[in-house]
């Protein structure tokens, strides 16, 4: 089980290493949404500031769901997956190993890329270190629950739109103690309540996320 | 389901003794059954709301704070019930025809959707009715109206999802998985009153504490609840019936019924 998983994993990250570019584009995605806000807003600061962690919550929400749409895809167009599913303990192996694949090549990015997004929105420190904490605990729910929608609209004609419908209504509680922790951490009060929710959170989806993509998979392919 | 009898015989016989819970599961004998059923629902659902709007609307004194706003709550709290409810219950429906293959339970939870999406917005546009001139306001994100809302978004991505997927196997389990992992939702709504603490009145009517209201008003809304389970039931085999005839219109005895519709 473990070796499918690092299998996968391995081969997910050394396809995204040979397509550089491909792997980049959550990212540009993500820096050209958040440049956005200001010009949709404007530029005062204080605006800036006071909106800045649920924004690139939202904006890390679309990324990762826009990127996760077409995870199963090249594999079920070359047959690949159906013979990565025949054994039956190895697709919550698969399932899990592509969702941290996305993740390593989605949500780690985000994350990185926060700091600098946190000095040009004017956040304080410790609202940056908090946002990415939030980050850090809630992008690998984003990319389990993402993948959970790929399994289930793969091959679909309208797979991209229908894939945020389906998931998005899941991923708001991590998007509302996501955020909320930083707002909390900007109050000056502590943020450990939303962070312990979040963790739970994280927790419970890796727990059954995985088993649910496996099913849906499954029944994708059959 | 080799131990069941034919499935699309309706003279099969009778199993002698016992098993009968998949007695309806046989598309043909759901549809007779339902033949029967729909009007006397449709007789309870309209005898009921005439009733209970009577009771509410007339009878039901005026509240000493809210004056005669309040009494959209007659409608307000069923559907709102019911919008949780019935998700619930199409996912259990769901579940059911996806871990016994029986074609006829995801027929059921579909037809469901539709429903429980209209009684979400039913819910959802009363509140905001009844929030205009109680709380001055026709939306606020507090935490029950936004996880209404997120109910709503549940519905409305099981429909797309069901009606995306144009192979009948796949939409019915691919539907049932996302009803089952979106079902962890609706307890999340029914307790966040408890959880956040907001605008929003907490539950009026607890199974533990003596009601908070006028026993005329309890009587309205109990009587508004069973007109919308006997609507929800209805408007559910209805469509289940127009869904039977549509995916079965292939075997013998939906030919025979339209031969003797024809030759009527």
């Amino acid at each position: 089980m473990r070796q499918v998983f690092l299998c996968v994993l391995l081969r997910d990250l050394q396809l995204a290493a040979r397509r550089r570019v491909d792997a980049l584009l959550p990212l540009a995605f993500f820096i050209v949404a958040l440049s956005l806000f200001p010009l949709g807003v404007g530029p005062e600061p204080e605006t800036l500031r006071a909106i800045a962690p649920g924004i690139v919550w939202v904006c890390a929400l679309l990324a990762s769901m826009l990127s996760v749409g077409l995870l199963f895809n090249a594999d079920a167009a070359d047959g690949s997956l159906e013979q990565l599913l025949l054994a039956p303990a190895h697709a919550v192996a698969v399932a899990a190993a592509k969702s941290a694949a996305h993740w390593l090549l989605t949500g780690l990015p985000l994350l990185l890329a926060t700091p600098l997004v946190g000095l040009a929105f004017g956040m304080s420190g410790p609202a940056v270190l908090a946002l990415m904490a939030s980050l850090l605990l809630g992008t690998p729910i984003l990319s389990l629950l993402g993948a959970l929608g790929a399994a289930l609209t793969l091959g679909l004609r309208s797979g991209g739109m229908l894939l945020i419908l389906v998931v998005l209504p899941l991923a708001t509680p991590a998007l509302i103690f996501g955020a909320g922790a930083v707002g909390m951490v900007e109050a000056g009060l502590s943020a450990e309540g939303h962070f312990s929710l979040l963790g739970a959170l994280l927790v419970a989806t890796a727990a059954g996320a995985p088993w649910a993509t496996a099913a849906a998979l499954r029944i994708s392919t059959e | 389901m080799n131990l069941m009898p034919d499935r699309n015989d309706p003279t099969a016989p009778r199993p002698a003794s016992g098993w009968r819970l998949f007695w309806f599961a046989a598309p043909s004998r759901f549809y007779a059954l339902t033949n029967r059923l729909v009007p006397l629902c449709w007789l309870v659902a309209i005898g009921f709301a005439a009733a209970g709007l009577y009771i509410g609307f007339f009878i039901a004194p005026t509240d000493a704070v809210q004056g005669d706003a309040y009494r959209i709550i007659f409608i307000h709290v069923p559907t709102a019930w019911m919008s949780m409810l019935l998700y619930l219950v199409m996912a259990f429906w769901a579940a059911i025809g996806w871990a016994f293959k029986a074609r006829l339970a995801s027929m059921v939870a579909e037809s469901i959707a539709p429903t429980g999406a209209v009684f979400t917005f039913l819910a959802l546009w009363t509140g905001a009715l009844w929030g205009r001139p109680t709380w001055g306001t026709y939306w606020v994100w507090d935490a029950r109206l936004t996880t209404e809302l997120i109910l709503l978004f549940l519905y409305l991505g099981y429909i797309a999802l069901v009606n995306a997927i144009d192979d009948r196997r796949r939409a019915d389990q691919a539907g049932a998985l996302l009803a089952v992992v979106g079902s962890i939702n609706v307890p999340i709504i029914y307790f966040s009153v408890q959880w956040w603490n907001t605008l929003h009145q907490g539950a009026t009517i607890s199974v533990t504490a003596a009601p908070k209201m006028a026993s005329t008003m309890l009587t309205a809304m109990l009587l508004m609840t069973v007109a919308c389970w006997a609507y929800a039931f209805a408007v559910v085999f209805m469509r289940t019936r127009a869904y039977i005839l549509e995916r079965d219109s292939h075997t013998g005895w939906v030919c025979e019924l339209r031969q003797r519709r024809i030759e009527r």
